[in-house]
């Protein structure tokens, strides 16, 4: 099982507590993280990334074992404490200053 | 006894406020979807439990909710489990896509140049009056949206962006269908309203649009004194008993048209600015209108600190100002181009909403007001239901 922890906003609006858990056949990648989850909540969709083009929204930032994942390519493969669930995937509201 | 139910959106979440047909004593729900942008939410026509909201945020984009029950219980259209599921089987949640139809093609840039078209958000849904299941959607950058299925998806409606798209530039507020007005005698005819786009009508139920601006002055903005379209149309206004009387407040000056558009004068008369945003019209009154007058495009505040609404009973001239129950010193708020709506009850009900989170109502056409709620967040608009 894929953890995959989601802002405030979106946990509201995807009416969950705590952290997704998300079944991902390997290779785990960001895309498929992101479809599987957007499959199981489609309130999700276009929230985090575009619909059309699936390009990530600028204030949305991906982490995964302390990493910073949010530049790297959709077919990027997550490291292996994600994939044995041992660290979840975040998904994260950027700071937007002010 | 009717009753009535305000529905304000706000920088922070919406909030409903209902009262019996008296609005003395008012009740405050909300914040609905707290923390998130709420440009819109407005009730249908046909069926006052319908409402629709345009939920947005500068991190996770456009929400479209709906709401069945008058506003207690809200979802994203079609997501129940049922509806959650298209032809393949596999789940659907389109009810938030906002594509524009075919190529989307450029237009006008800060610098002049041309800038391809790109969705940001809703800033305007109404309802159709007579069909619940379908609205319009005013939208940045600016189109206009056309759903049948109440929410679920929405399609573009092309032909707005073809009357000269390419010559609209964004002012500072961002390039926006912001009001979009429904004919009540005529289906076919909807006009709409674009911050430094300009003003147009649909005779052909949204295939083909025109410009509608004739008589608009902006010669500080727009040299060229014959411009189809460029002038920024902050809020059009009309009265259903008379839909071919339009009334304008734009960027600078009060205008109207008593011939749907064709040609437009002006109305300012005595007013202490014409600057502002919401204009709108007394239900009972056709020719009895309000605006709130605003320093200026540099200093978004009333004149010398005093909020007062300005109304005139002979379709713009003459005005007065309405300031019984308003703050008249010390007060440095706006109030936005959405944020005015009127009741149909026998004394027709005026209600606004400020940037300070204040919302106003004066049961007696303007002549006093009292404060409804006074600490929301900043107040992006307001409409009203009335209810029997």
């Amino acid at each position: 099982m894929i953890r995959v922890v989601l802002p405030f906003h979106l946990r509201n609006l995807a009416r969950v507590d705590g952290e997704v858990q998300l079944e991902v056949a390997a290779p785990v990648t960001i895309g498929k993280v992101l479809d599987a989850l957007e499959n199981k909540f489609p309130v999700l969709q276009g929230t985090i990334r575009d619909h059309g083009t699936l390009k990530r929204r600028p204030f949305v930032r991906y982490f995964a074992s302390k990493e910073d994942l949010s530049l790297e390519p959709p077919e990027t493969w997550l490291p292996t404490e994600v994939v044995s669930g041992q660290e979840p995937f975040l998904i994260i509201g950027a700071m937007a200053g002010g | 006894m009717s009753n009535i139910r305000v529905l304000v959106g706000t920088k922070k979440g919406a909030f409903i406020l209902t009262a019996d047909g008296r609005r003395q004593k008012w009740k405050v729900s909300g914040p609905h979807f707290a923390g998130w942008e709420i440009y819109h939410l407005k009730g249908s026509a046909a069926d006052p439990n319908r409402i629709y909201a345009s939920q947005s945020s500068g991190w996770f984009g456009q929400i479209i909710q709906r709401s069945d029950d008058g506003g207690k219980t809200w979802n994203t259209p079609g997501s129940s489990a049922e509806e959650l599921k298209s032809e393949g089987g596999m789940p659907k949640g389109e009810s938030n896509k906002f594509v524009y139809a075919g190529e989307a093609g450029t237009h006008k840039w800060y610098d002049g140049s041309q800038h391809p078209w790109e969705f940001k958000r809703v800033w305007h849904i109404e309802p159709s009056l007579t069909d619940p299941d379908t609205a319009y959607a005013g939208v940045e950058d600016a189109a206009i949206f056309k759903t049948t299925d109440g929410g679920k998806t929405w399609q573009e409606l092309p032909g707005l962006r073809k009357a000269k798209g390419n010559l609209w530039q964004p002012g500072a507020g961002g390039m926006a269908v912001h009001t979009i007005l429904l004919d009540p005698k005529n289906e076919r005819r909807i006009y709409v309203a674009i911050s430094a786009g300009g003003c147009f009508r649909t005779d052909d139920g949204g295939k083909t649009w025109k410009p509608i601006t004739r008589g608009l002055k902006s010669l500080w903005e727009l040299p060229d004194p014959d411009a189809e379209v460029g002038h920024c149309v902050h809020r059009i206004a009309l009265h259903p008993s008379k839909p071919d009387v339009l009334f304008m407040q734009k960027h600078w000056d009060v205008l109207r048209t008593n011939n749907a558009g064709e040609q437009w004068n002006e109305v300012s008369g005595n007013l202490p600015t014409d600057f502002g945003f919401p204009i709108d019209v007394n239900f009972n009154e056709p020719e009895t209108i309000y605006v709130v007058p605003i320093t200026s495009d540099s200093l978004h505040y009333p004149p010398d600190g005093k909020l007062r609404v300005y109304r005139s009973k002979t379709g713009g001239g003459e005005w007065e100002p309405l300031t019984k129950g308003l703050p008249q010193k010390d007060c440095y708020v706006n109030v936005l181009r959405d944020a005015m709506a009127v009741d149909s009850l026998d004394k027709c009900g005026i209600y606004f909403g400020t940037t300070g989170g204040q919302v106003y109502c004066s049961a007696n056409g303007g002549n006093s007001w009292n404060v409804i709620v006074h600490d929301l967040p900043a107040v992006y608009s307001v409409e009203v239901q009335t209810l029997p």
